[in-house]
């Protein structure tokens, strides 16, 4: 009796197994050499040194990382900052060892203490005399909303009434390591940035 | 230290020259009518062993039905010191002798009070504010200054 086959194939077996021995023939016949590595022409000293990243990023890092402050220290919360500043805090761990007499030198404006109206259009004046780019740090109750003067005739209640902010640090006056952490606050939103924009 | 003369004794001297001058000297200080400030001023200044080379301060207070003006002196001469005050009554208009003529010190302090209690010194140089700006309105340092 003669057994039915389980399957017909298209093509024989045989063919199938000549072809594909063919296929691996020739490529082992080419493939004697590796490939070149297309780096290979770095030096090794090179190769290790350079970091692929984005313009972006780097431009974000170079700023977040050498803020300048300018000075504007009307009332009390000016110690706190001059602390800040000293040896035992030591803002400059953050690249902000600078504190710039010059608005045109300075990235950012931390606003230490109780604004009047009659200093406020100087501090307006600073604000626009530096170069952009440029951040506000409103600090202190009276930076962020005029503080316990807020009612009064002559103290404008809050900074971002007359220049935009970025971050705010709450106290009265804040703690040293609130000003840093409202610092750190900023550098985060400097990384954030957006610098180059695709057409 | 600094003596503080007797008020009755100076007000004595004060009245003998310039009988209307003086309205009450019971307290600390020598309450005098604002028409006679300026001879009151010009005899502490110039009376030998009085002297009153000296204006320290001048403030004001609101009272609401006047405001008082306070004035200390000091001789350095003579090392003692004495309070004269002087009222304007009302709200408005409100006028005293300014004491520039006697004393310079009396020009930035005279200025201060125009600008936060609105009391003009006839008489001053420069009469302007000198903290606020020229277009504020009111006197904040008055009681009903909202
Ligand atoms: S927030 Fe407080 S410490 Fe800072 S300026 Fe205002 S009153 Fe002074």
């Amino acid at each position: 009796m003669e057994v039915s086959r389980a399957r017909d194939y298209v093509y024989s077996d045989t063919e199938l197994d000549q072809s594909e021995s063919k296929v691996i023939e020739e490529l082992k016949a080419g493939a004697t050499e590796p490939f070149v590595d297309p780096d290979a022409w770095l030096d090794e000293e090179l190769s290790q040194n350079i970091l692929l990243t984005t313009a972006d990023w780097l431009i974000n890092w170079g700023r977040r990382s050498s803020l300048w402050p300018v000075i504007c220290f009307p009332a009390c919360c000016a110690f706190e900052f001059i602390s800040v500043m000293g040896p035992r805090f030591d803002m400059s761990r953050f690249g902000m060892e600078i504190l710039r007499a010059s608005p045109r030198q300075a990235d950012v404006l931390i606003t230490a203490g109780t604004l009047t109206w009659k200093m406020a259009p100087n501090v307006k004046r600073i604000y626009n005399q530096m170069a952009e780019p440029k951040w506000v740090i409103a600090m202190g109750a009276c930076g962020i909303s005029g503080g316990i003067f807020r009612s009064s005739y002559n103290v404008v209640p809050g900074y971002n009434h007359i220049i935009p902010v970025d971050v705010y640090v709450p106290g009265c006056p804040p703690r040293p390591e609130a000003l840093l952490h409202g610092i750190q606050m900023l550098q985060e939103k400097i990384a954030k940035r957006t610098n180059i924009i695709k057409e | 230290m600094t003596t503080s003369l007797s008020t009755r004794e100076i007000a004595g001297q004060i009245s003998e020259r310039l009988p209307d001058a003086v309205i009450d000297a019971a307290d600390a200080a020598i309450l005098v009518n604002s028409n006679s400030l300026l001879d009151v001023g010009a005899f502490l200044k110039n009376t030998p062993g009085l002297d009153f080379d000296y204006l320290t301060t001048i403030t004001a207070v609101d009272y609401y039905q006047y405001f008082e003006v306070i004035y200390q002196f000091v001789s350095i001469e003579h090392n003692h010191s004495l309070v004269i005050k002087t009222r304007c009554q009302g709200r408005d208009n409100l006028t005293l002798p300014s004491l520039v003529g006697l004393w310079r010190s009396a020009d930035h302090q005279e200025r201060e009070i125009y600008d936060l209690m609105g009391i003009t010194f006839e008489g001053h140089p420069n009469m302007k504010r000198i903290v606020l700006w020229s277009d504020f309105q009111g006197h904040p340092q008055r009681k009903d200054f909202m």
